[in-house]
Order: structure tokens, then C-alpha cells, then sequence
């Protein structure tokens, strides 16, 4: 097999792989939303209370426990 | 020790770049409405001997406007607002404050430097890579300190995760770097030679179609990390900054990030189509500039969804007006790029006015709105002043409409009129028409071309008055503004 079609089928599969994790990801968004592990919508917040001193949002980390309960 | 009350975010490295984006903007808008007049009018390239002819002068436009204009707006926008989202101030490390300057210093002198070398003619002849070898290693240099001042800041973050325009900013930071780095790698010819050339004139280490892919993976490329990516990081700051509104899908932003890295590299070799480059790999720019549309609209409507609810903003406040229609122009240049990729369109756009036309709507429309807008939104909370006139900004709007409406219509006309021209044979298979012959109906696109870049230069010296004014003697605020930014 020549360099360029290894070349070639290196192209495409890698393609392939990184429009399935493309999708994973969008998989993995919405889920770990809905188990109420993240909440990414919260994160938007960020640019609106940017103050020095106004406490970080950090809301990637997990939801308090009630709303987990709620999301179950 | 300090303690948090008294700290307060430190501008005095955005605040420099602000004033040499002023600058540089004008001083490239200057030379590019000066080179289209030459188009329309050739007498007009021997104002200055060498130095006032478009040869001369074009790349000495596209170098002072993408990397003097657009890289200073960029950083100034980062050094204000990625202290902002990380909630940390660049006062509170001397290291990267000291980082911030020498890059801004090293900047100024690269600029400088830049700007009398093109003029002298001192060049390496690749699009949008013209400066020379000694210039390419200061870049470097510039791009790795900003690469510390970032990641020191992010280091010593409060806000843990990482808002979205922080994501964009990185890609500029990486995506430079590696494309910028393979795209230089050249030898002087003092070398290549064996002492007979110049060792102020370099050759690229690559050959024929090679060359011309690398150039090309590079060249749109600088349109991807320089005119996208940190643009898009400061819509995702300042609209919702200036609307008071949260971004519309934050997991929408996120989707369309990884979409715009994963899919913008690939589509390059959608400037080399009809050449000499492997046919697989012109279709498949082609179809990776098509496939483009979804990550850059996701990021264009996510920005329009978080008006929503919200439009009466959008005639009581000028900045958002400049935000939305940066937005828009963003979505028309988006689209109309992947249009010109496909290759049947692309026979006829090719080498054509369109191209430029196409340029022109995205970097006017979608990158000068989006960087004069922030700097607005940035003066009252780096001054401490209000802005000096609303009404200024007003007439600045619709001047800069008009002038890129005019600017892209115009080339439309003339592109696909010149490509048409290029294509028509007679009944026998002979060409129809002449290349002056185009030059002649061409005319008059031409000089509303040229026309147009008055109206926006003149818009660009307004927004440069009100910024000063608003620098030196508008009225004083008390305390700093929450969202939407004062003005007189």
C-alpha cells in the first residue's frame, strides 16, 4: 500500500472518529444535564456578574442535592 | 496583604492596544480606500514614486488592518475582559503584568517594523505571511508572551470554569501558533544560494503545489483564528454584557466551538480549486467550507436568540445595533464563502472582484463593527467617563451601513460581470472579450468601491473622535456601569 492511499484512509477514519465524538459530545451535553450533574446554562451568567468581587458561578460543578432529586 | 475589596481590574494593557487599534485602523482603512481609488482611477499611483503604487501599498493594507486594526481590538479586548470572566485582576501578579507590557511593547515595535519594511519593498510575496524572516521570529516571540499572559491569568483564576469567550481566545492563541510556524519556515536566499543572494530575502522551505497548499492552509486559516475566532469571543462577551442578557444556549456555543475547530482547518484548499493541487483535495474544501455554514450560524443565531424578547434594545442603544449587524454580516459572509467553494461557482468567482467583495462584507460588516462596538462598550469602564456622543455613534452606524452595502454590492456586480467576461467564447471557440475590455466595464464598480471606503473611513475617523473625547473631557462617572454603557 503507497504512503498517500494510507494517506487517504488515515483522512477518512479520522474524519469519521472525530464526527462521532463530535456527536458524543453533544450526547454527553444534554445528559449530564438531565441527570442534574451539570448545569451548563448557568455558565452564561459569568459575563453578566463579572465584578471583582462577586462570588464565581462555577455551575459545572454539581447541582445541590434537591434539584438532583427533582431531575430524577 | 490585599484584600478583595480593594481590588479592582487593571486596564493599562487593554487601554494600549485600544489607543494603537485607533491608530492602525485608521491608518490601514487610510490605505485601502487610497488603493481603491487606484483601481478606479490609475493616475493615482504616482502620487508617492515606489511607495504610493497598489503593488507597494496592498499588502501594506491587508498587514496593517488584520494585524495592526484587528490583533490590537483582539488584545484589547482580551487584556478587559478575560480578567472580567476569570474574575481575577491583572494587578494582582506583577509577572503578568510585566507580561502584558512587553507584549504591548514588543507589539508596537513588531508593527513599526512591519509597516517600513513593506514599504521599502522588503517582502516574501505569500499572502497575508508577507513580512520577512527577523520580523517572523519577534512574531513569534509576541505570540508566546501572550500565550504566558493568558495561561498565568487562567492560573490564577477564581471563576473556575472557563466562559466560552475564554475557549475562543485559546483557539486564536493555538491555531495561530501552529499554522504560523509551518507556513514560515523559510531560508534566506543568501543561503539557498551559496552567498549570492540576500540574507534580508528569504525562500519558503517548501516547493510548487506544496507551498501553495501550506500558504493556503495558513492564509485561510488567519481568516479562521484571526478574523472568527477571537471575534466570536467578543460577541459571546459583549452582547450579552451590553444587552444584559445571558447567552441564548450556552451548550449551543459549546457545539458550535468544537464544530468551527473540528471543520475550519480543513477547508483551506478551497483557494486552490481549478489548480494544480490532488482533485480529492480541492472537493474536500470544498465540502468542508460547506459544511461550515452549521457551526458558524450556530454561534450567528445563538448571538441573535439572546435578543430575544429584548429588540426594543436594539433601537435605543447604538452598540447593539453594531453588535447585531455584526452578527448578520457575520451570517451573509458565511454563508456566501461556502458558496464561492463549491466548484462549478468557484469557476466563475475565481481571481474575480467577488472575492474581495466576499472579504470585505465579513471584515468590514462583521470584524471592524464587532471591534469598535466593544471598544465602546470597553471606554466608560476603562475611563470612568461616559461615552461622549450617541448621537455621533448614530450617524457612524449608518454611514458604515451604507459604506458596506455599497462596498459588496459593488463587487458582486463587478465579480460576476468580470467572470463572466473572462468565460464567454464565440461560436468558434474564441474568447470574446479582452482583458481591458473587463478593466473598462469594471469602471464604475470600481469607483463605488472607492467610494464606499470614504464613507467608512470617515465613519472610522468619527468613532476615533468620539473615543477620544470620550477618553479626555466627557462627563465623569460616578461608578461603573452595569450593563448597558452611558453615553451623551
Amino acid at each position: 500500500m503507497e504512503i498517500r492511499e494510507l494517506q487517504g484512509y488515515a483522512s477518512f477514519f479520522m474524519t469519521i472518529f472525530l464526527v462521532v465524538m463530535l456527536y458524543w459530545y453533544i450526547v454527553y451535553l444534554y445528559r449530564s444535564e438531565k441527570k442534574g450533574e451539570k448545569d451548563y446554562e448557568k455558565l452564561g451568567n459569568i459575563a453578566l456578574d463579572d465584578e471583582i468581587d462577586s462570588p464565581p458561578i462555577n455551575t459545572s460543578d454539581p447541582l445541590p442535592s434537591e434539584n438532583k432529586e427533582q431531575n430524577k | 496583604m490585599q484584600s478583595n475589596a480593594a481590588l479592582e481590574y487593571d486596564y493599562s494593557v487593554a487601554k494600549l492596544f485600544t489607543y494603537t487599534a485607533i491608530l492602525f485602523g485608521f491608518v490601514g482603512m487610510l490605505i485601502g480606500t487610497l488603493i481603491a481609488a487606484q483601481l478606479a482611477f490609475p493616475e493615482l499611483n504616482y502620487l508617492l514614486g515606489e511607495y504610493g503604487t497598489f503593488s507597494r501599498l496592498r499588502p501594506l493594507h491587508t498587514n496593517v488592518v488584520i494585524y495592526g486594526f484587528t490583533l490590537s481590538g483582539v488584545w484589547a479586548t482580551f487584556y478587559y475582559s478575560a480578567q472580567r470572566v476569570l474574575k481575577v485582576s491583572m494587578a494582582e501578579s506583577k509577572f503578568i503584568m510585566f507580561l502584558g507590557k512587553f507584549h504591548f511593547g514588543l507589539y508596537l515595535v513588531a508593527a513599526v517594523a512591519m509597516v517600513l519594511t513593506l514599504l521599502m519593498g522588503i517582502t516574501t510575496s505569500k499572502e497575508y505571511a508577507q513580512m520577512e524572516w527577523p520580523l517572523d521570529i519577534i512574531i513569534v516571540v509576541i505570540w508566546v508572551t501572550w500565550g504566558l499572559a493568558m495561561f498565568a491569568l487562567i492560573g490564577i483564576r477564581r471563576e473556575k470554569a472557563l466562559y466560552i469567550s475564554m475557549w475562543y481566545f485559546i483557539a486564536c492563541f493555538l491555531g495561530v501558533a501552529m499554522l504560523y510556524l509551518f507556513n514560515n519556515m523559510e531560508v534566506p536566499t543568501y543561503f539557498a544560494s551559496g552567498g549570492v543572494g540576500s540574507m534580508m530575502h528569504s525562500v519558503s522551505m517548501y516547493a510548487g503545489t506544496n507551498d501553495a497548499l501550506v500558504q493556503w492552509w495558513w492564509g485561510h486559516n488567519a481568516v479562521a483564528f484571526v478574523f472568527t475566532v477571537p471575534i466570536v469571543a467578543m460577541i459571546y462577551y459583549f452582547l450579552p454584557k451590553e444587552s444584559g442578557q445571558a447567552v441564548y444556549s450556552y451548550k449551543l456555543s459549546l457545539l458550535s466551538f468544537w464544530g468551527l475547530m473540528f471543520v475550519y482547518l480543513w477547508a483551506g484548499s478551497h483557494h486552490l480549486l481549478w489548480s494544480t493541487v490532488p482533485d480529492w483535495m480541492q472537493t474536500m474544501g470544498s465540502i468542508f467550507s460547506v459544511v461550515l455554514i452549521l457551526p458558524s450560524w450556530g454561534s450567528a443565531i445563538n448571538m441573535l436568540l439572546t435578543m430575544k424578547g429584548e429588540w426594543n434594545q436594539l433601537t435605543e442603544n447604538p452598540l447593539i445595533k453594531f453588535m447585531v449587524l455584526a452578527s448578520t454580516f457575520y451570517m451573509l459572509s458565511t454563508l456566501e464563502g461556502p458558496i464561492q467553494a463549491i466548484k462549478s461557482v468557484n469557476a466563475i468567482a475565481h481571481f474575480t472582484d467577488w472575492i474581495p467583495g466576499h472579504v470585505h462584507d465579513g471584515v468590514l460588516g462583521w470584524v471592524a463593527f464587532m471591534i469598535m462596538a466593544a471598544l465602546f462598550h470597553m471606554a466608560p469602564r476603562m475611563f470612568k467617563r461616559e461615552i461622549y456622543s450617541k448621537k455621533l455613534i448614530e450617524a457612524q452606524f449608518w454611514l458604515q451601513t451604507t459604506a458596506v452595502v455599497l462596498y459588496f454590492t459593488s463587487m458582486w456586480i463587478a465579480g460576476i460581470t468580470q467572470g463572466m467576461m473572462w468565460r464567454a467564447v464565440d461560436e468558434y471557440g474564441n474568447l470574446m472579450y479582452s482583458f481591458i475590455d473587463t478593466v473598462t466595464v469594471l469602471h464604475p464598480y470600481y469607483a463605488i468601491r472607492a467610494l464606499s471606503g470614504v464613507l467608512f473611513l470617515t465613519g472610522f475617523l468619527m468613532f476615533a473622535y468620539n473615543m477620544v473625547k470620550t477618553m479626555t473631557s466627557s462627563r465623569k462617572l460616578e461608578e461603573e456601569p452595569q450593563f448597558s454603557s452611558p453615553m451623551a
